[in-house]
């Protein structure tokens, strides 16, 4: 299976296609709703982000608290859909990829290929699985958010699935197709 | 009269918060090992692999099978000769507080729905009560996590839409959740009552075994059907392909007006969680 490291390039993003699997590793942030309202008020204010977004890959994910002597609690996705609206301003102030569950907007897509991005699908639900594959988490910002704030993850092949890439495909439409031609 | 400390009630509702959290229930555990020897499509089948190999790491590491522990929503059926010693309902939250808190589950609740501030302990519980025939107490905790909440529905269908009505709706939520809600997902569907019993009702039935079905042959037929439906949408595990959309469908059916035909579909994923105890 592909690896790949993050931060990515934006030669990474233009060579993923929707539909690929790959293995994850290095240096992501966690950011889901709570989150995406404040970095959208710092831009809206002209203040800084609390972390420089260019080549960046965010991850949808709120995990639980960290047990003893492990690097992180449960962590899985959380539905991207929610995100949408801030999506296409992050990605023009240099956001590269992001890691979630479900479907993206037109405007989201549209965004990625003018910014090339990539967007990938984690398995939702299997959170102990993907905190395995966490060596080491670090909250970065607003840690009165609690499971919302803005964490450092330091990934070691996290397996996902492009699900959508910076060509306007995406990995939905293609695998039920896919799997509904296979059965026709 | 048998008596019922509201103590007892607080340490059970904590220990099945955090059992419910971590240990995935026989009958889905069960499905999803099915479901990963059926799937045809190879790349569903590798998505099934990694959720069977989740549920094995969660319950060997004692981590949560899923990062949203849900908001708690607690069933008891309360013996009319019991009596409870203390604050009912109080015992309840401070059960869900000192689960949360000491389980190192995640707290997900916030206080107000406007302003948003997170409570810090995952309270207040959604609690629904019954008073039943006996002097026990049954308690369920059922947590539930809103990627799959958020996709469930509700509609006052007209009496003239009949079952047609009821399974297009079915499956129009369905094809809406898409990938949404961590399919396969898992399907409660209302049927009857009014506005707020529809829901209910949908609720429950999420909590109904995945081996069993309706005890009446005419839903369990209509339960079959839905299902099949359902996984013919090509939807999917994670939305991205393959025939394991749902792992199983109940319904549960009430008396209603002779104007109404309310329908409700709850969305659980396939995480659905809940833990019950006898006191």
């Amino acid at each position: 299976m592909r690896q790949l490291t993050a931060p990515l390039s934006e030669e990474d993003v233009l060579s993923l296609r929707a539909g690929e699997h790959v293995l994850l590793s290095g240096v992501v942030y966690t950011a889901r709703d709570a989150a995406h309202l404040r970095m959208m008020d710092c831009i809206a204010q002209g203040q800084p982000l609390p972390i420089e977004l260019e080549g960046q890959v965010i991850y949808y994910a709120g995990p639980t608290p960290t047990p003893e002597g492990k690097p992180v609690g449960s962590i899985g996705p959380t539905t991207s859909t929610r995100m949408d609206a801030s999506t296409p301003t992050l990605l023009a102030h240099g956001l590269r990829g992001m890691i979630g569950k479900g479907q993206r907007s037109k405007e989201v897509m549209r965004a990625m290929q003018e910014h090339p991005a990539v967007y990938f699908a984690a398995v939702g639900g299997a959170a102990a699985l993907m905190a395995a594959c966490v060596t080491s988490c670090e909250v970065i910002a607003w840690d009165d958010l609690g499971p919302e704030s803005v964490k450092r993850l330091t990934l070691r092949e996290l397996p996902l699935v492009v699900a959508a890439d910076a060509y306007g495909q995406d990995a939905f439409s293609l695998g039920q197709a896919d799997y509904l031609r296979s059965v026709r | 009269m048998r008596e019922i400390s509201a103590a007892m009630i607080t340490e059970t509702v904590a220990r099945l918060c955090v059992e419910a959290n971590r240990d995935l229930p026989e009958d889905v555990a069960c499905a999803l090992r099915r479901a990963e020897a059926e799937e045809p499509f190879a790349p569903a089948k590798d998505l099934i692999r990694l959720l069977n190999k989740n549920e094995q790491i969660a319950r060997t590491t004692q981590m949560p099978i899923c990062q949203d522990t849900g908001m708690a929503i607690v069933y008891a059926e309360v013996g009319q000769d019991v009596h409870i010693s203390g604050d009912f309902e109080a015992a309840i939250h401070a059960g869900v507080h000192r689960g949360y808190v000491d389980g190192l589950l995640r707290k997900s609740v916030v206080g107000d729905p406007l302003r948003r501030v997170n409570t810090g302990d995952n309270t207040p519980a959604i609690i629904h009560t019954r008073l039943v025939k006996g002097d026990q107490i049954h308690l369920t905790v059922a947590p539930k996590g809103f990627g799959s909440e958020n996709m469930s529905r509700i509609r006052m269908l007209a009496p003239a839409q009949g079952v047609e009505g009821v399974k297009e709706f079915v499956l129009e939520t369905v094809r809406l959740a898409g990938a949404n809600p961590c399919p396969p997902m898992v399907l409660g569907v209302g049927i009857g009552g009014d506005f707020e019993r529809v829901a209910e009702l949908a609720k429950q039935a999420l909590l109904m075994p995945l081996d069993q079905h309706n005890d009446d042959p005419y839903y369990a037929a209509l339960e079959d059907e839905l299902l099949e439906l359902v996984n013919q949408t090509g939807i999917g595990p994670q939305g991205l392909g393959g025939r394991t959309t749902c792992l199983g469908l109940h319904i549960r059916a009430g008396a209603t007006h002779i104007a109404g035909l309310p329908v409700a579909v709850n969305v659980g994923c396939h995480v659905t969680r809940h833990k019950t105890a006898v006191l």
